[in-house]
């Protein structure tokens, strides 16, 4: 094969470039969805403790010979519950709280590390990333953590969006606010989770970020900014994966740079657009 | 003020049409000994007790600091009371919640949300706990009427936040009416708008006050509350004085309810120059009003 159909193709004669390429599909379709709620919801910090927290529970699965999976979930949502009842009980601030916790799971995580004579390949995979890596029972515990939180969003829709609104008036309708707001973050918990060993620890929060931020430049409705996020989010990880294939680079860099990107190539027409059509731009007032 | 001794069980069963002759009998709301605050701090309203009369529109005026948001969120269960209890209908008002629909402060709404005018007003149609389920024909309908009564049709696709002030206020207003609840507790919603935007609310409310609805509204504009209150509630902390606005917006009452706030808080003095006793008694004689 050559040319560009080559260029294109090529890649893919190889089951883990295939396997990259779902997973990052997955990542890209949850990070889309609950990237919606984080940028709008000023989750940005959280999504990034989230990450940070969960080589806690990572490193936990290395000494113990656990599931790494297992030990991120419940790093990430017990850092997700604790940040949101420290906030409540000890009344600071919500990133005090997020800042707190974070730095504490990932301190723990370096100290069960620490005690470890080699920090091996398997564990830097988590930091930085190793797509290529992704095995098919990665992919299949990706894939049904995926569909769980898809399932979720989509039962409670308009309890999430409600409640990432307006929380007052929706507990003032009956809506248990305080509940869903926990769920927020269990969500950003299991997207991280999702992209942890596709993307690593370090750059996990671009996929929740980048994408969504990107559609919000060009959508204004949650669903949306969903919808686009994550066809964004596959744009990117396809170019990212052709780059890191042909360019012999690391992958997550490159999809999350591709993403940055398109984002500025967006935001660049958009306000563009913006400054020669200055009726389309509807900034009310 | 109204302190009806009406037991609950007299009340008319919630969603009966009220007939002419109970019109007045029925409390759509009921505060009792309400004190309510933040942890840490001295309670922020003590002891308030009114009423809200079905069919009644009640002004609660008060000046920024008196404690009037918190009262709502106490009322509404938002925070939860130190002390008292508020009745809706003759339920507490956990159980009402269908019932009563609250526009917070338009400063309270985050407007760089993803929503358009439609999304927000549908929001109010939300009444049960019902996973996978979506808005329906009859939520749109209601959603459509409700902006159709504050005239932003045209604007339902646009995306809330590139909204005026005052069309932010008719939306919040607007998600209120589409709930079909029968009490609205409205939080300023005068605040910030021109004359003729407040003119043009006014009589939304009024027409829903014909309605057979009930309306508490927190204001600090004396003139919307003596034009189309039928009763007033002076807070500042506690109630200075409640009742119909000719008789409680006094001179004397008003310089006791804001009184406390001029020697606070300078830096409002120019805002709160209208509430002197001389200004507040002006814009008590009906005589000098628009």
């Amino acid at each position: 094969m050559g040319g560009l159909e080559g260029w294109l193709l090529d890649p893919y004669r190889f089951e883990f470039m295939r396997r990259a390429l779902l997973a990052l599909a997955l990542v890209s379709l949850v990070g889309g969805v609950v990237g919606a709620f984080v940028v709008n919801k000023g989750l940005a910090f959280s999504g990034d403790a989230l990450a940070h927290s969960t080589l806690a529970g990572v490193a936990v699965a290395f000494v113990t010979g656990g599931s790494v999976v297992l030990g991120a979930l419940v790093a990430a949502v017990v850092t997700a519950l604790g940040v949101g009842l420290t906030r409540r009980r000890a009344r600071v601030s919500y990133d005090t709280a997020i800042g707190i916790f974070f730095v504490s799971m990932f301190s723990f995580g370096i100290l069960i590390l620490s005690r470890r004579t080699s920090y091996t390949p398997d564990l830097s995979a988590f930091v930085f990333g190793n797509i290529l890596g992704v095995s098919r029972s990665d992919l299949l515990a990706a894939g049904a953590l995926s569909a769980a939180l898809l399932v979720f969003v989509f039962a409670f829709y308009r309890e999430l969006q409600l409640v990432a609104y307006d929380p007052a008036v929706a507990a003032a309708m009956g809506v248990r606010a305080t509940l869903f707001e926990y769920a927020m973050l269990v969500m950003v918990a299991v997207a991280v989770v999702v992209a942890l060993k596709a993307i690593g620890i370090v750059l996990v929060n671009a996929m929740l970020i980048i994408p969504a931020a990107t559609a919000g430049l060009f959508v204004r409705r949650l669903p949306l900014i969903m919808v686009y996020g994550a066809l964004l989010g596959m744009g990117a990880s396809v170019v990212g994966l052709h780059l890191s294939y042909h360019a012999r680079v690391a992958v997550s860099p490159a999809v999350v740079l591709s993403s940055a990107a398109v984002f500025v190539v967006v935001a660049v027409v958009t306000s563009s657009r913006r400054a020669l059509l200055p009726g389309a731009s509807g900034s009310g007032q | 003020m109204q302190v009806a001794p009406t037991s609950p069980s007299e009340h008319v069963p919630a969603r009966e049409p009220l007939a002419p002759e109970h019109h007045h009998r029925e409390l759509a709301l009921e505060v009792r000994d309400l004190w309510a605050g933040y942890p840490g701090q001295p309670a922020a309203v003590r002891g308030v007790t009114f009423d809200v009369p079905a069919g009644e529109m009640v002004g609660l005026v008060g000046p920024n600091g008196a404690g009037k948001s918190t009262l709502f969120k106490a009322i509404l269960g938002l925070i939860e009371p130190l002390k008292g209890q508020a009745i809706a209908f003759g339920r507490p008002v956990k159980e009402a919640r269908d019932d009563i629909a609250y526009m917070p402060q338009v400063e309270e709404v985050d407007w760089d949300f993803p929503v358009s005018v439609l999304d927000v007003v549908l929001m109010g149609r939300y009444h049960h706990f019902r996973p996978f389920a979506r808005w329906n024909a009859a939520d749109r309908a209601q959603a459509f009427e409700a902006l159709e009564r504050v005239d932003l049709v045209e604007f339902a696709t646009r995306q809330a936040g590139q909204l005026s002030g005052g069309q932010r206020r008719r939306v919040l207003m607007a998600r209120a009416i589409a709930r079909g609840a029968r009490l609205l507790l409205l939080d300023e919603p005068f605040a910030g708008l021109d004359a003729a935007a407040q003119h043009e609310l006014l009589q939304i409310l009024d027409t829903l006050v014909r309605d057979g609805n009930s309306i508490l509204v927190a204001t600090h504009d004396l003139s919307c509350v003596m034009s189309s209150c039928d009763e007033a509630v002076c807070l500042n902390r506690e109630v200075i004085a409640a009742g119909p606005p000719a008789e409680v917006l006094t001179p004397a009452v008003l310089s006791e309810t804001f009184h406390m706030h001029l020697v606070t808080v300078g830096a409002l003095g120019v805002q709160v120059a209208g509430f002197y006793p001389q200004a507040a008694a002006r814009s008590v004689d009906p005589s000098s009003r628009r």
